[in-house]
């Protein structure tokens, strides 16, 4: 469907300003906790960072880059990531997500282990986001054929 | 709130919601949803939620126009009604 654009002004810009909408993206997930923004909205700016190399270059290239495989493992590691932090507060003794627990295995004190619970939520949440959006994307474009497009 | 701001922005948003609504063309129909979401951002910053127009700029403005053009593409590009 997307078929390869022989346009080296897109093709040039897109690899200049890929890397900086990333570091974007993980600048919002990390000051997630401190100021506006966080996982979502971070994972959304991941996942429009993939869209544009699907823009600017095809899609056997962009699956080269990022394939299904990996997003599909990417998926699953940000639910793992939130959820181990639910269970870890939970196997100590506090309730689901109470994260001022963990200050008995990590070496600070309650408010600063409050502090690392809500970032490493945070990074789960972007994570399973951007995996998602990717796969809605892939999904989309490709009309439901996940690997016949790599063949195509 | 800054009232010269609403005014500007508030007939803009009433505008790009009719207009992508009315359009024939599924294409300018999803490109005004995008500058909808993207004035309805605005409108939000300027009313203090920034949170709020923060997450509307990355999905509604970013990321669901993209899906909305990878749509148009598997379809037709003209509305049959």
């Amino acid at each position: 469907m997307i078929t390869p654009l022989e346009n080296i002004i897109i093709k040039t810009l897109c690899r200049l300003l890929i890397p900086f909408i990333q570091l974007f993206g993980l600048y919002v997930i990390v000051h997630g906790h401190g100021s506006p923004g966080g996982g979502f909205q971070g994972g959304c700016i991941l996942a429009a960072s993939f869209v544009l190399v699907v823009v600017a270059f095809d899609l056997p290239e962009a699956k080269r880059r990022f394939s299904e495989k990996l997003n599909n493992i990417f998926c699953s590691l940000g639910v793992f990531i939130y959820a181990w932090t639910g269970w870890m507060c939970l196997l100590l003794g506090a309730n689901f997500l109470d994260y001022g627990i963990l200050n008995k295995i990590l070496p600070v004190n309650p408010v600063m282990a409050r502090y690392y619970g809500m970032f490493s939520i945070e990074v789960g949440v972007g994570i399973t986001v951007m995996a998602i959006m990717v796969s809605l994307f892939l999904d989309l474009v490709t009309g439901g054929k996940h690997e016949e497009a790599l063949d195509e | 709130m800054i009232w010269q701001l609403d005014l500007i922005l508030l007939p803009l948003v009433i505008i790009c919601a009719i207009a992508a609504i009315t359009v024939r063309d599924l294409f300018s129909a999803t490109v005004l949803l995008g500058a909808f979401s993207f004035l309805m951002c605005m409108l939000w910053a300027e009313m203090g939620a920034v949170d709020v127009a923060f997450t509307e700029a990355a999905v509604g403005a970013g990321v669901s126009t993209a899906f909305f053009i990878a749509a148009v593409f598997v379809t037709t590009r003209r509305t049959k009604d």
